[in-house]
């Protein structure tokens, strides 16, 4: 009853044409669809994003509130990833409480950007151990064709990079809008991005599609930051049930070291745009 | 009165005015009027006036070919999710020899696909058949999934539009009316680009000059289109009933 | 008109104008349904998945397939960011967008089955629910769901004692003076002209009601063509 159950003989071809370096929309194993980013989707927040690989969207925005410091770190502002995996996007989607796999990304997401250090949150401290910013980064996820990971992660990313310092007014204690020119503090240097390995058949796969995604044994996401022009990780998360041999891994390290390399300079220069 | 044809009407559009005009499929007469029930395009037959559907979801009828896969099997037979509403149901008395019941998996088992024929519709569910030749399992290839919609079009008239892909490619093609199109060729290359003619026939609502466009595409990509007569194409037309 | 404080629209439009209007149809492409509608910078995007089985089964009808509308507000489509999921006002606007579209849908051949619309909201500046409503009408169009005619949807309201048509944020929300504003969220179906969903918070005599409605059946003319060339103009049509 969904579009998710694939066909043995689908399966059978996926995994033949990949023994052979293909798949069936024409790409190589390690390549990825085309990237798309718009900017603008609503000027009522610090900023929001359109971000799509192929036909995955989804749209990430980020506010910014007035919020009080945890008592561990009085000085720091906070900071918090939701994500919408909405029946909108997809059949296999249900209505109602985000289920486990909208927790999960947004989890992921969430480690990423919090352990890398990627917003300098001493500088979102407007009164030690009063007021500090909460930063909030919503994704929404708009269609499902693979690889929600990603593109969700990329778009958070973006999102942050081009997200506006809000306005403060003292006297009133409110937030008046966002500023036109300040962006929010990040420590550029520290930028790491995630790319999601699956094995599909017998091979590693970079940026599946959705029928890809539902037969692979499972999927490593490797995030990686740049450490003097080397690639350095900085999260990883193995998904579904398979297990990861070590030729496995030696072939996802390699490629995402590889992939790192050609898509570092890209990604940047929407980050940072 | 009455609008011309093959041109996208929207609901609520008096598409015809006069008792002499009879409202068909997607179109409701309120007074004189003939008035479009859905969004498609207009068919005009005569004095009859219908709109034909361009998107939306596949609604199973009598005597549709589906291909489908297996998702359960019962004492009885099997349950097929095709991409519709709910699955078909299979019974072990409709497909070609006789199964005794505890084989049922031998012979049609999880994942695997079938082409049907649909053979009767309920407020529950539908079953499907397949007693007839040229129904059955399908082994090997790979499917392209496509709006229903656009089934007529990959099909053309009389089936000329397959003829044409098949012909250059040199692939196996079946194409089900739930928008399921399995095809089979002898390499990869060939089979990347049937997908390829296939899914630009779906993703285009061309109204005319789709034969001779697939046509140009089929040259680009090297293959030849000699040997096969085209028949002038009626893209309005469902292909076969 | 014209005697109260409110004189002058901030965007220069007459009392009687509609926003510039963007329609799009097929924005979605794994859904049955899809369109996007924005009045100014309010934008809708609305999906439509359906008739699928209806679960659990005894929510199943078996003489009709069954609407089901679930409206809500994406988290940075405002100034303060709103909790994902539903809340008590996304819930009733759910509920009478529901009423508006099943006026004009039906679904009596898909018995035991739902037909799901989603409306998001990206971005906000008033008007959701109607721009979210003429969203969901091309989407469930689009989706090739039987629909008698289509519904188009406009905010009317009274600023003092000025009569407008499409209130922006500022006329909705933001303006208190004088006899303050009332909003009247309006859908009109197209061909038959009646009504389909009506809401009124505020103060306003029997007349100027009167008056906004007929304001609104204008301006839904206006909305109506800017549908009627998105379904006629998708994107993938291409007649040559």
């Amino acid at each position: 009853m969904s579009n998710f159950i694939i066909p043995n003989l689908q399966k059978e071809k996926i995994e033949s044409y990949l023994k052979e370096g293909k798949r069936l929309d024409g790409r190589k194993a390690e390549e990825y669809r085309e990237l798309f980013v718009e900017d603008g989707v609503s000027e009522n927040s610090a900023s929001a994003v359109r971000v799509r690989f192929g036909k995955t969207e989804v749209l990430a925005g980020v506010h910014l509130a007035l919020a009080v410091p945890y008592p561990d770190s009085p000085d720091s502002g906070t900071f918090m990833t939701s994500a919408e995996l909405h029946p909108m996007a997809s059949q296999q989607f249900d209505i109602g409480r985000p289920g486990i796999n909208s927790v999960e990304l947004a989890r992921v997401i969430d480690r990423g950007i919090r352990e890398s250090g990627f917003i300098d949150m001493k500088k979102l401290c407007i009164k030690e151990g009063e007021k500090v910013y909460q930063v909030f980064v919503d994704i929404v996820a708009i269609n499902d064709d693979g690889n929600l990971l990603d593109v969700a992660g990329l778009a958070a990313l973006i999102a942050l990079g081009r997200a506006r310092m809000p306005i403060y007014n003292e006297e009133e204690d409110k937030i008046e809008g966002y500023s036109e020119t300040e962006k929010i503090p990040l420590e550029n240097d520290v930028l790491s991005f995630s790319m999601t390995f699956h094995k599909v058949g017998n091979v590693i796969v970079a940026d599946v599609g959705h029928e890809e995604e539902a037969i692979s044994k499972f999927r490593l996401t490797v995030a990686m930051g740049d450490n003097g022009g080397v690639p350095r990780i900085t999260a990883m998360q193995k998904g579904k049930a398979g297990t990861i041999s070590s030729d496995d891994m030696e072939t996802i390290l390699k490629l995402a070291e590889s992939k790192w390399a050609e898509m570092f300079p890209k990604v940047k220069e929407y980050v940072f745009k | 009165m009455v609008k011309k044809g093959r041109q996208i009407v929207v609901p609520g559009e008096v598409v015809a005015t006069g008792n002499e005009f009879l409202p068909g499929d997607g179109a409701y007469r309120d007074g004189q009027d003939v008035v479009a029930g859905r969004y498609g395009i207009l068919d005009i037959q005569e004095k009859q006036v219908r709109v034909v559907p361009i998107s939306g979801a596949y609604y199973p009828r009598r005597g549709n070919t589906i291909i489908g896969t297996i998702v359960d099997i019962t004492f009885n037979g099997w349950l097929i999710d095709f991409g519709g509403a709910q699955n078909a149901f299979l019974p072990v008395a409709e497909v070609p020899r006789y199964i005794n019941r505890n084989e049922l998996r031998e012979f049609l088992d999880f994942g695997e696909t079938v082409v049907v024929k649909v053979w009767d519709v309920k407020a529950r569910g539908i079953d499907v058949s397949m007693k007839m030749r040229g129904f059955g399992k399908i082994e090997g290839g790979m499917i392209i999934p496509v709006n229903s919609n656009k089934v007529p079009r990959i099909i053309g008239k009389e089936g000329s539009m397959i003829k044409l892909i098949q012909g250059a490619t040199g692939c196996e093609i079946t194409v089900g009316q739930n928008g399921k199109v399995w095809i089979s060729g002898k390499d990869g290359d060939s089979e990347i680009a049937t997908k390829k003619i296939i899914e630009f026939i779906a993703e285009n609502i061309v109204i005319s000059g789709l034969t001779e466009k697939v046509e140009k595409m089929i040259k680009e990509m090297g293959f030849k289109t000699s040997g096969i007569e085209i028949i002038a194409e009626n893209t309005d037309e469902g292909s076969e009933e | 008109m014209g005697e109260g404080i409110y004189t002058k629209r901030e965007d220069g439009r007459a009392f009687t104008d509609v926003r510039s209007m963007k329609a799009n149809v097929g924005i979605v492409p794994s859904a049955d349904g899809s369109a996007s509608f924005e009045t100014g910078k309010t934008k809708a995007i609305a999906v439509v998945r359906g008739p699928r089985t209806l679960h659990p089964q005894h929510m199943q009808n078996a003489q009709t397939g069954i609407l089901r509308v679930s409206y809500g507000m994406m988290p940075f489509s405002v100034e303060d960011r709103i909790r994902p999921g539903p809340n008590r006002r996304s819930e009733e606007i759910s509920k009478v967008t529901e009423w508006a579209l099943s006026s004009v849908v039906d679904l009596s051949g898909f018995p035991n089955t739902v037909v799901d619309v989603f409306v998001q909201i990206p971005q906000a500046d008033a008007g959701t629910r109607v721009a979210g409503i003429n969203a969901a009408a091309l989407a469930l169009a689009h989706a090739g769901i039987p629909m008698k005619e289509m519904v188009s949807a406009i905010g009317v309201g009274k600023i003092d004692k000025t009569l407008v048509v499409d209130l922006d944020k500022f006329e909705d929300s933001v303006f208190h003076d004088g006899e303050g504003s009332t909003d009247i969220p309006v859908v009109v179906t197209s061909r038959t002209k009646e009504i389909a969903l009506l809401q009124l918070d505020g103060k306003i005599s029997v007349d100027e009601f009167k008056q906004t409605i007929e304001m609104a059946k204008k301006a839904c003319d206006d909305v109506l063509k800017v549908q009627i060339d998105a379904l006629k103009n998708m994107s993938e049509v291409k007649d040559e």
